[in-house]
């Protein structure tokens, strides 16, 4: 098999007004089949994506944001998050899910999954993947 | 298309996974089950119910490896694994047993 | 390891030019097309952003210039006018595309 490449998986937009960061969760689904190097980036409107206590019951819509916690058992367990990118929405950390994942390599191990990260080192970590896929 | 048990009727889509998850309770996963050759036994509904739990912890169905690596965690890995759940499912866990548990059809299920 | 970031949307519309920008790196270079090339015309309340980018490279599209009336003489100082071929050229020449929807 060849090397995996580094996917990286940018979502910009809020959840619930666009089909954007549900398109772009399906995909990371599917795409998880193929054993690559993934990584998700959540920056601008796309923090709100993660955020704790989404309830879309009175909206008739399915609440996806369950299926982030989902992610790790599908190998996905780098969701990096931009500090920036809160601080000017008015959120904190403490404003997102949890999002942990065990460690298969480490006794199972349960490890946080969101990583925060400045804007520069967003950059720079975006300027390292083979495949950048924007939702 | 539509389910019919105990007098009434539950909508499914043209592969047989039913429309509104709400909807389902074990009646309707005997029909299912029938539907597919399946008598449903103590093996059958603990990887059903499985299922049932994983969707409502996560809102999304999980692969086949995904199934098969936590059952592996939570029962044992003479459980997880392929062998074990196609001997259940002949026609493959994730078609079989969720359209049972009355879940959508698994994200990248081809 | 350069990367071409491609900017399709209006910057008076939504901030993807400007979250691009604030991204992009130096040696990186940035396309602008549709309407993103709205993006590119002098004197705006983006263009100081644009020109504070001196490491980053700025291109834009000129079929989509032309199709909505702006003149090369509108377009800040610096950027380059590229066609088609140009487009694929910019894309070949860089290791990755990053789109900014």
């Amino acid at each position: 098999m060849s090397e995996a490449k580094k996917f990286l998986y940018v979502n910009r937009r809020a959840p619930y007004g666009t089909i954007y960061a549900l398109e772009s969760l399906e995909v990371v689904l599917i795409g998880a089949a193929f054993d690559q190097d993934v990584s998700l980036a959540f920056i601008d409107d796309g923090v709100f994506q993660i955020a704790k206590g989404q309830d879309t019951k009175s909206l008739g819509v399915k609440n996806f944001s369950p299926t982030y916690r989902a992610l790790g058992d599908y190998g996905v367990t780098k969701l990096y998050v931009e500090k920036e990118s809160l601080a000017e929405r008015g959120l904190t950390e403490d404003d997102l899910m949890p999002i942990i994942y065990e460690d298969e390599n480490d006794n199972f191990a349960e490890k946080p999954s969101l990583i925060f990260v400045d804007r520069a080192e967003m950059a720079k970590m975006m300027s390292e993947q083979d495949i950048v896929l924007s939702f | 298309m539509a389910y019919e048990v105990n007098g009434t009727t539950v909508e499914h889509d043209e592969e047989g996974y039913l429309t509104d998850i709400n909807e389902w309770n074990e009646a309707i996963a005997l029909e299912i089950a029938k539907g597919q050759d399946l008598e449903m036994n103590e093996e059958r509904w603990e990887v059903v119910n499985f299922l049932r739990n994983y969707y409502d912890e996560y809102q999304v169905a999980p692969a086949i490896r995904v199934l098969t690596k936590a059952l592996a965690k939570t029962m044992g890995p003479e459980k997880g694994n392929n062998k074990y759940l196609y001997e259940l499912f002949p026609y493959g866990p994730a078609k079989q047993a969720c359209m049972i548990a009355g879940l959508p059809k698994p994200t990248g299920c081809i | 390891m350069p990367t071409l970031h491609m900017v399709n949307k209006s910057p008076f519309e939504r901030n993807a030019l400007q979250s691009c920008l604030a991204h992009a790196l130096d040696g990186d270079g940035v396309l602008l097309f549709e309407d993103g090339v709205y993006g590119a015309i002098k004197g705006s309340s983006v263009s100081g952003d644009v020109e504070g980018k001196g490491g980053v490279k700025i291109y834009v599209l000129g079929a989509d210039l032309g199709a909505r009336g702006i003149e090369s003489g509108r377009l800040i100082e610096g950027i380059t006018v590229v066609d088609y071929p140009g487009f694929v050229d910019l894309v070949t020449s860089h290791d990755r595309s990053q789109s900014w929807l």
